[in-house]
């Protein structure tokens, strides 16, 4: 928020080194300056003053509501605006006692209630200004608004992200521990396509994401997401129909299923080899085809078995144990961290 | 070492910016261009060198959680790569020099595992 400024330039572009996490607040605070609207934060309960009034009223008002300004108000319609400022240009001429249409300012720049924070944000950039008035539609003054409230309003709808994000996370991590079954389990499906490179790795990548948002120890997401992508990845090189993958995840266990009925391996005890490999030149050259893939799933899981007839289809199945420091779903997570 | 220190030194063109780059300290360094093999070898908090360059090195990097991958030999990630590795948070580096060259260099500064 240090960075939160007025000027018609977008933060970023200020020309200095911005670091990732300040980019990130800042583009939501780019985007809630289109969202949230100026009469959300604006100050609604509204001090004004008679044109009538002599400016020692004034004084006593600033001191005693501590505010810097106030909106001048003739028969209901706004007339002007005073502020400290012109209440200085005042006391210099010791005229306390004239009336307040003469020193204030009348050369009225207003904001209009239905506008986005965006334009307040810019309006002030423009001009200078520390406060404005807010019109509503029938150009009625509804309010006022400082570069404070601006800011103030940010600072609480940040809040209230964090706050969403931290109950999501909360709720997602102990998912499992108010279902009451004698069994209970979570199914990820996804549905792989052959050749689909573009999207190769995000099977694996969302079941990663999960794991960690179940309260997954980030090792073991690690673990599941880099045997996920290996048979991903084989479902994509080699499965001419595509195929599935079927992740069950339960609070101690994680059971991992890819199955196609592409055109089946003719030596399953050969595939598991390292190095071993059928992929075309064209596919080594994209960095696969290493013949690592099921050796790798082999070390990442507990249990792994590979099932395939010629013509028929693969089917590979992949177990993973969790200790009990390690389950899933039933708010483990904060101790890990 | 620091990976701003690193991309200074190495001289290294940046495709997606790195979260608090002063602050990423990579532990170790792995060099393949075969996708598997990296998934073997490659540590957690890596550096990944690779002249590999389409968009399956992002999802790679992300489930290894490397903390950036150099793309060597001036090969140019397309921009859909570019833009999901910002997405996932992946840093991609480029450099015009070979993987033995960055290797090398790295190995000088002091990155040795």
């Amino acid at each position: 928020m240090r960075d939160l400024d007025f000027s018609d330039e977008p933060p970023r572009f200020k020309g200095k080194v911005i670091t990732d996490q300040l980019a990130g607040s800042i583009t939501r605070v780019e985007e809630l300056a289109y969202i949230i609207r100026i009469e959300e934060v604006m100050t609604k309960t509204l001090i004004t003053i008679s044109p009538d009034a002599p400016m020692s009223d004034v004084v006593e008002l600033l001191r005693e509501k501590r505010i810097s300004g106030v909106p001048v108000v003739e028969n209901d319609e706004l007339a002007g605006l005073i502020s400290t400022e012109d209440l200085i240009k005042c006391l210099i001429n010791g005229e306390l006692n004239s009336p307040v249409r003469k020193y204030m300012t009348t050369d009225l720049v207003f904001l209009n209630s239905f506008d986005y924070l965006t334009e307040a944000m810019k309006t002030f950039a423009r001009t200078g200004l520390g406060r404005l008035p807010v019109l509503d539609e029938n150009k009625k003054l509804v309010g006022i608004i400082t570069k404070g409230d601006i800011t103030y309003g940010f600072l609480k709808a940040l809040e209230h992200d964090y706050h969403e994000e931290e109950v999501r996370r909360y709720r997602a991590s102990h998912l499992f521990e108010d279902i009451e079954s004698d069994r209970t389990s979570l199914i990820l499906r996804y549905v792989i396509n052959h050749y689909d490179f573009m999207h190769g790795g995000a099977a694996s990548s969302n079941i990663k994401k999960a794991l960690l948002r179940l309260g997954a120890h980030p090792q073991l997401a690690r673990r599941i997401g880099i045997a996920v992508y290996e048979a991903e990845m084989n479902l994509i090189i080699h499965a001419d129909h595509g195929g599935s993958i079927h992740v069950e995840i339960e609070p101690h266990q994680i059971s991992i299923y890819a199955w196609d009925d592409g055109p089946g391996i003719e030596d399953v005890k050969e595939a598991m080899k390292p190095g071993y490999s059928t992929a075309t030149e064209e596919i080594r050259e994209l960095g696969f085809g290493a013949g690592m893939g099921l050796f790798n799933i082999s070390r990442c899981v507990d249990e792994m078995k590979l099932e395939s007839e010629i013509g028929k289809g693969t089917q590979l199945s992949m177990k993973v144990y969790l200790k009990d420091d390690e389950s899933v779903g039933e708010g483990y997570q904060s101790e890990k961290e | 070492m620091t990976l701003d220190q690193i991309i200074n030194n190495l001289d290294l063109e940046i495709l997606t910016a790195p979260k608090e780059a002063g602050e990423i300290t990579p532990t170790s360094g792995y060099i393949s261009d075969m996708l598997s093999c990296v998934m073997t070898g490659a540590k957690s908090q890596s550096l990944w060198i690779t002249l590999q360059s389409h968009n399956n090195i992002v999802a790679v990097a992300c489930l290894l959680d490397v903390a950036a991958i150099i793309i060597t030999e001036g090969a140019k990630p397309d921009e859909e790569t570019i833009k999901k590795a910002a997405e996932e948070g992946v840093t991609l580096l480029s450099t015009s020099q070979n993987s033995f060259y960055i290797v090398g260099k790295l190995w000088e500064m002091g990155l040795r595992d």
